[in-house]
């Protein structure tokens, strides 16, 4: 019997041959990310279950990104608490400024293709993007992992998504992912892994296959899975073994949906508040003036949103009274979009370019709205009061499409085509 | 795992996501005490102030969808929620609970039907009684009636580590 | 006729009058009306409920910014940006959100020699720099000039300070007040004005100079002052302005008191907690460990700064568990320096780059420290509790010694790192 990719990481990590779907299972953990906010937990936790070591400290990575920088008096506690836990337990992947987890996760390579990988951040989806099976958790799991190494899982179903074609100009991922949560609902795929395939994914970047990974859980997933590919193995610096390669969803796999889209009928698209699946054709909104908008997060943060926001931008100017805020997702994107003339251009435009981290998308700091305001934002949440009171209303969408909007000072559609140098 | 009892019922709707459970915001407040007054503020306010021991929840699909902040459900714990009777649950928010020892348990009619102030009667692993009423539920699997029944992850590793 | 100073000069020509005098009260017209996000709510808030018939006299010499909580931190906070962000739309007010911390905004596109400027915040007289008489003021003051275009202001006392000399290499503007503060005491200038002058003057650069300007306050000065040169002009030249008025102190102005200076003499110094004249040299604050480092503010935040900054800690590393803030002063210092390469520096280097704003020197939102945490800043105060927590902890230094300390992990200075 065929094997669906879900499947086959969990056969390859636990040995177990015929592990299907609807099994429990214990997995081996091969990486673990513990950010800012729940480290203090985690440590307590940890101790409190009575621990004296790591299972391994080079499997453990810890990333300060949420309270960076830090904007309420008691958030340097948790750095305390990070450093402490640090020093206690011999870690040596720590990065205490350099961006969002879920972006250095994959980008410092602490992810290949196969691995079984769990993360205290329901985005931890992401890494799907290079074909690991990577899921949030809570602290006090994390705590388990920490000590044994260990966690049980029920094998999820798969719904296979496949999607071929040529995408339409300014169509990017962000649309289809949420397209595709406006389809299946916020709860359709809960408990699922969802598999990507066609060749629309196959021609995508790496970059863009993790904004479908990341918002993955917005649907409810356990997990998102791209197969590994030549774009996979120059992303990891990586070649990729029998077993990596294999990670294809079988002709013959049994799923529990299969979903096919032609590529040619997708449109830019916002997801309306205060719902990730309450997907509108931005063509369909009119006369939505708009108080701010923010471009940046582990969903679209990467250098390739930059860049089209920016060819957006090129020469022209923010709206007055409407505030740009541009987040990078990582230094290392901070550092490519400077060498590229990117920052240049976005600074020009009149954008305010922040440190990298989660910034605004997390909702501590970072652009913070107040009643009656309205936000066009490329993050993966819109809920209510997730970026201020529960009288702001967050349009998701596109970094091209919120662009478009700094720049018209309402939801537009952007119509021409861009050039990216 | 056969435990009966009643409550008081809340009636929330679909989609109860994290950020109504428990804002951003508040997140590195020092403790779930501090936490717990701030509970769904973004969608009732005066609900936190309203809940007492022993209440239920009755809600629609989805409930606990967002983030991974296992503060959701130590939260509810903490201001006294005896379980929570929804359509559905999103899979961290379920995995985290049956961790702190919150009872969760799915069933899709309930909502329909409840009205908030009204009391139920549950027999865990077997049914909800409402209105004369009986609503199926399904058992547990083994494993989380292993971890329920250690009193928790934290208890069931202390246990694995020789310590009670 | 016995001379005047160079406040009396700008206060008689902003009253009409031929003469002005120490201890006089007279009615001004004002040249400039600036306003940030700290305080400006509660200023709409009177207009709007304590006025008869509220109006603006001159729109034109209203400049509104905020600059203090940007990007917004709270929804409280976004409340009072939309208050100001609203009004300013509604009466055609010169807006900036986002564009840089006010007194650098301001020194980049409004302030001319001989204006008279009242600011709601208290490091206004920093446009003493380019020979302006700018002085902070309350809401109800700043009120009372936005509707009337006029306010009563007593005519200060000079103190003036004859400089010689050049710095020493290593050795910063910011040393050179902070030696002065510690001089004369941080009240030691109340009600009166600073003017800086002499040959040493023409030594420093426009960024040294509002530097000097900007920590007047804290010595209590009304306003600080500076002779307008060749370097100050030029400044203007290249931002596109004119001066009102070029005025210097009359040889026989009577001065409250001169002092003089000699630049060669200055050393680093750093102000300790919890006050800015608590200074002493800043070998004996070596080895304190910090926590963060702030290199910004209206203070130094300028490009000179970071230059400065940039170039010890080039190819060097943020100490790991030390937060480095790096936060250019304007839209167009942060530019400037991405263009020269200074941001990837200090982001190679494992600081935190921020957009430009006020951060950890206001102390409210971006960059705030934790219970008994330890700061060393180039903000401009140093107060407890300023910059978080109410237990922690401020020392203030160059951006020199601020950048050696990140690097280090501990107080040190630039030549010993």
């Amino acid at each position: 019997m065929g094997a669906t990719i879900i499947e086959k990481i969990i056969r390859n990590n636990t040995g177990l041959e015929k592990a299907v779907a609807n099994d429990i299972v214990t997995v081996n953990v091969d990486r673990v990310m513990i950010h800012d906010i729940f480290i203090p937990f985690v440590a307590d936790k940890f101790e409190e279950m009575g621990f004296k070591k790591l299972w391994d400290p080079d499997k453990v990575v810890l990333i300060y990104d949420h309270l960076v920088p830090a904007s309420q008096v008691d958030d340097t506690r948790h750095f305390k608490a990070g450093n402490e836990f640090v020093k206690k337990y011999g870690l040596n992947n720590i990065h205490r400024a350099d961006g969002i987890c879920h972006q250095l996760m994959t980008e410092a390579g602490y992810v290949k293709p196969g691995d079984v990988v769990f993360g205290t951040d329901s985005h931890t989806t992401t890494y799907g993007c290079v074909g690991a099976f990577s899921s949030g958790i809570g602290y006090t799991e994390m705590a388990s992992i920490l000590g044994t190494g260990e966690m049980w899982v029920k094998v999820p179903e798969t719904i296979k998504v496949t999607i071929n074609g040529v995408l339409p100009n300014n169509v990017t991922s962000k649309d289809i992912i949420l397209k595709l949560i406006g389809d299946l609902g916020a709860d359709g795929a809960t408990y699922k892994a969802l598999e990507f395939a066609g060749d629309t994914v196959e021609n995508m970047s790496i970059a863009s296959r993790m904004t479908i990974a990341n918002m993955a859980i917005e649907a409810g997933a356990k997990c998102a899975l791209f197969t590994p590919d030549y774009k996979t193995e120059e992303y990891c610096e990586i070649s990729l073994n029998d077993m990596q390669r294999d990670l294809v969803g079988d002709d013959d796999a049994v799923y529990n949906k299969e979903l096919t889209y032609r590529a040619e009928d997708f449109v830019p698209v916002v997801a309306c508040p205060s719902q990730v699946d309450n997907i509108k054709p931005v063509s369909e909104l009119s006369d939505i003036s708009i108080d701010q908008v923010f471009i940046g997060s582990c969903t679209n943060g990467r250098l390739e949103d930059l860049q089209k926001a920016a060819a957006v931008l090129k020469g022209k100017k923010v709206a007055p009274f409407v505030k740009l805020i541009v987040t990078p997702a990582s230094t290392k994107i901070y550092r490519q979009a400077s060498e590229d003339g990117t920052l240049s251009v976005l600074l020009e435009a009149g954008a305010i370019v922040t440190h990298p981290g989660c910034g605004l998308c997390c909702g501590r700091t970072g652009g913070i709205l107040t009643d009656k305001e309205r936000v066009v934002a490329t993050n993966n949440r819109n809920f209510l009061g997730r970026m201020g009171t529960s009288k702001v209303e967050i349009f998701l969408a596109s970094p091209i499409t919120a662009a478009a909007s700094a720049i018209a000072g309402k939801i537009v559609n952007y119509d021409k085509s861009i050039n990216i140098w | 795992m056969n435990d009966t009892f009643s409550g008081k019922i809340w009636v929330l709707d679909d989609d109860i996501d994290t950020d109504i459970i428990i804002p951003t915001e508040y997140l590195a407040l020092k403790s779930v005490e501090d936490m717990k007054k701030y509970a769904f503020s973004p969608l009732r306010k005066e609900l936190a102030g309203q809940i007492r021991q022993g209440d239920i929840i009755v809600a629609g699909k989805n409930f606990g969808c967002g983030s991974s902040r296992e503060q959701a459900p130590e939260i509810i714990k903490a201001l006294g929620i005896k379980c929570i009777i929804a359509k559905s649950f999103a899979r961290i928010f379920y995995r985290n609970s049956i961790n702190n020892g919150l009872l969760l348990i799915e069933n899709k009619q309930l909502h329909d039907d409840a009205v908030e102030g009204d009391i139920i009667d549950v027999e865990v692993n077997n049914a909800v009684y409402y209105n004369g009423r009986e609503y199926k539920i399904s058992s547990l699997p083994q494993n989380l009636v292993d971890i329920i029944e250690a009193g928790g992850l934290v208890k069931a590793m202390r246990r694995r580590n020789g310590l009670d | 006729m016995m001379g005047m100073t160079m406040a009396e000069k700008i206060i008689a020509c902003a009253a009409g009058v031929e003469n002005a005098k120490a201890g006089d009260i007279h009615t001004v017209e004002l040249d400039r009306l600036m306003s940030n996000d700290g305080t400006t709510h509660l200023t709409i808030d009177m207009y709007n409920n304590n006025l008869k018939n509220p109006h603006i006299k001159d729109v034109d010499k209203l400049v509104w910014i905020i600059d203090h909580n940007i990007p917004s931190d709270s929804p409280k906070t976004a409340a009072s940006h939309k208050k100001m962000r609203d009004f300013a739309k509604e009466n055609g007010i010169k807006f900036y959100e986002g564009e840089g911390v006010c007194h650098q905004v301001m020194m980049e596109n409004h302030v001319c020699p001989g204006e008279l400027i009242f600011g709601a915040d208290s490091h206004t007289c920093a446009y003493g720099a380019l020979g302006a008489f700018g002085t902070g003021v309350g809401c109800t003051d700043y009120l009372y000039a936005m509707v009337t275009g006029t306010s009563w202001l007593l005519v200060p006392e000079t103190i003036r300070f004859n400089l010689t000399g050049k710095l020493p290499e290593g050795v910063y503007a910011r040393d050179l007040i902070l030696t002065i503060i510690g001089t004369i005491g941080a009240n030691g200038a109340n009600y009166k004005a600073m003017e800086f002058a002499g040959e040493g003057l023409h030594n420093l650069t426009m960024s040294d100079r509002i530097s000097i300007c900007n920590l007047c306050v804290e010595a209590g000065a009304k306003t600080a002052l500076m002779e307008v040169d060749d370097v100050a002009m030029e400044y203007l030249r290249e931002h596109g302005r004119e001066p009102k008025a070029v005025f210097t102190s009359d040889v026989d102005a009577v001065f409250a008191q001169i002092v003089d200076i000699d630049l060669t003499e200055i050393q680093p110094i750093v102000a300790k907690p919890h006050f800015v004249d608590n200074v002493v040299p800043a070998k004996e604050c070596l080895g304190i460990k910090i926590d963060e480092a702030f290199l910004g503010s209206c203070n130094n935040g300028r490009i000179e700064d970071l230059r400065v900054g940039a170039a010890i800690i080039k190819g060097k590393k943020v100490s790991p568990e030390v937060r480095f803030l790096v936060v250019p002063a304007s839209r167009k210092v942060y530019s400037e320096a991405l263009s020269e390469g200074l941001l990837d520096i200090f982001i190679d280097a494992g600081a935190i780059v921020m957009n430009p704003n006020c951060s950890v020197c206001w102390g409210s939102c971006q960059g705030v420290i934790g219970e008994n945490e330890v700061l060393i800043s180039t903000g401009t105060r140093n107060f407890k509790g300023r910059a978080g927590h109410r237990d922690s902890y401020v020392y203030l230094a160059s951006a020199a010694t601020v950048t050696a300390s990140a690097v280090k992990g501990e107080i040190t200075t630039a030549d010993m790192l």
